[in-house]
């Protein structure tokens, strides 16, 4: 059997189009996924959702389908992606109107769904907090699991173009496609591994082509201005070839691979995964040409049987405000800035349940204080608050700087957003149950 | 020697947890890395405090280190009041480190 080639079109919601139109159009691809539910994203989502019951989709969806489906369309390849968010069939339904408008008739299109459990979560046990979702009350607003690779791999078998879900585990929108087409078993592990280890390096798409990489003069990349998203040529074993499109920029490396092998990963050993805990320990990776690597080494055991759970609930506002300073004793000034607003805030501490303030330059990333003064600082005061009130408060305390403040505070921005947290928790398979609806495109409207 | 001169990385976060990767350049530092970088340095040069989780999981055949700090990320990226509440830039800061001097 010939190689599957699968394109990563997406890394996260914002990413940029082009590139994944230049992988369809010229990749020779089977599959091209777009990955783009953040943790944060889904929560945001369904808020949306509860507003209005046919939102709840990625806000890039229109763009992306309009761009990419007369390419795929053209090319047979198939489209997977979780860009369903918290409204799945919503998302379809509105990429079927799409298709229908570019005259792409007979188009089958899938929602996935089976990822909401919010009525199955009430007496789950929340890693973050030690309580069981229901104490929540009100203010829960989400809940869904990391679904596995059964209801793609039923949409597929239906014969879908397009397969949309909602909350899926990031590898397997990569690994689905392989077991579809080789049809592998879901017990062989080592297969589902291997699958899940060419997700792993896929998922974040421009991240093993050379993005988040450059540090120049040490790790150069080519042309990041016009960096090549990635695709993987996997064979039945599992094992794969990363690569790039030839023309693109950026580069495919034994180091880029190896850093995106790490990423947002704990123990190597026990890559936790819906369908298989996946095992990277003993993975190789080698450069066989220009801007390709082999992967292989890969292993996997039988899953926990456990889904996790990502968690939504209110978490009150969050206000900020910043302030600049430059010049001499720029330094001094900004810490008295944020004495003052510390000060002003004092009457709010009932509402006020954590708080910070920081010197941009100085020390609001770097944990220490650096030796050496900068020429210019800008002070930033965040606060986590009970009500969007308080949360104003801490804003205007910052702008109110410019005329009760140090000397020569200058460009003040404010932000005062309401917060949605996400905490973890595990349920049991048995609530998850995958469901498949499909959707085709019929003739145009005249 | 700086461990930015003979390693690269990169910061990935779930929740409160981030991980760091530090991968030798070349297969002859992975010798040096693996016995200089260890937990307490790791925990001293992000001001993480005594109490640090910091666990450190090896890939001799790819020269990498895997760092998992846990608890590193306070209240995560939903809720964290950080200006990178990601903690993206941990990779910078750790790649800072001064190694002790060979013997």
């Amino acid at each position: 059997m010939r190689n599957v080639r699968i394109g990563a079109g997406a890394g996260f919601s914002g990413d940029r189009i082009e590139p994944a139109v230049d992988l369809a159009a010229r990749g020779d691809l089977d599959f091209l996924v777009f990955e783009c539910l953040a943790e944060r994203t889904i929560a945001l989502a369904q808020l949306a959702r509860l507003s209005d019951p046919a939102a709840g989709y990625d806000p890039l969806l229109e763009r992306r389908m309009r761009a990419v489906l007369p390419v795929t369309a053209k090319t047979g390849t198939k489209i997977l992606t979780n860009m369903g968010a918290a409204n799945p069939v919503a998302a379809a339904r509105r990429t079927a109107d799409i298709a229908a408008g570019l005259g792409l008739t007979g188009l089958k299109i899938a929602a996935v769904t089976g990822d909401d459990v919010l009525s199955h979560i009430d007496d789950c046990v929340l890693d973050e907090t030690g309580a069981p979702a229901h104490r929540l009350g009100e203010r829960l607003v989400s809940a869904n699991a990391y679904i596995g690779v059964a209801g793609l791999v039923e949409a597929l078998a239906l014969g879908a173009d397009v397969v949309i879900c909602g909350r899926a585990s990031d590898p397997a929108l990569f690994l689905a496609p392989l077991v579809h087409t080789f049809g592998w078993a879901m017990d062989d592990f080592e297969r589902l591994g291997r699958g899940t280890l060419v997700g792993h390096l896929l998922e974040c798409g421009a991240q093993v082509t050379g993005g988040y990489f450059a540090d120049p003069g040490i790790k150069d990349v080519p042309d990041l201005a016009h960096i090549g998203f990635p695709l993987a040529e996997v064979a039945e074993t599992g094992n794969a070839t990363i690569t790039k499109l030839p023309g693109t920029g950026g580069l495919v490396s034994r180091a880029t691979a190896t850093e995106q092998l790490l990423y947002e990963i704990h123990d190597p050993a026990r890559y936790l995964q819906p369908d298989v805990v996946a095992d990277f320990s003993g993975v190789r990776l080698d450069e066989v040409g220009p801007d390709r690597v082999a992967v292989s080494g890969g292993q996997g055991h039988a899953p926990t049987g456990a889904f996790k759970v990502s968690v939504g609930y209110r978490d009150g506002w969050l206000g900020e405000g910043q302030i600049s300073y430059a010049g001499a004793n720029a330094v001094a000034r900004g810490r008295l800035a944020i004495d003052v607003v510390a000060a002003r805030l004092k009457d709010l501490a009932g509402e006020i349940t954590e708080e910070r303030g920081a010197l941009i330059g100085l020390d609001s990333v770097r944990p220490t204080f650096s030796r050496n003064a900068p020429g210019e600082v800008r002070m930033r005061y965040a606060a986590r608050c009970a009500s969007q009130d308080a949360a104003a408060r801490v804003a205007e305390e910052v702008e109110s700087l410019y005329l009760c403040g140090p000397m020569g505070g200058g460009g003040v921005s404010r932000t005062v957003r309401e917060i949605v947290a996400i905490a973890s928790t595990l349920i049991s398979r048995e609530h998850v149950r995958p469901a498949v609806q499909l959707f085709e495109v019929a003739d145009a409207p005249a | 020697m700086r461990l930015h001169d003979i390693a690269h990385g990169r910061t990935g976060d779930k929740g409160e947890v981030s991980n760091i990767s530090v991968i030798a350049y070349r297969a002859e530092d992975w010798p040096l890395i693996e016995r200089d970088v260890t937990p307490e340095r790791v925990a001293r040069q992000l001001a993480l405090g005594d109490n640090a989780d910091v666990s450190i999981y090896r890939l001799p055949q790819l020269g990498a280190l895997n760092i998992v700090l846990r608890g590193a990320l306070k209240g995560g990226v939903t809720r964290s009041l950080a200006l990178d509440p990601h903690g993206k830039c941990l990779a910078g800061i750790l790649l800072e480190m001064e190694l002790p001097p060979h013997r």
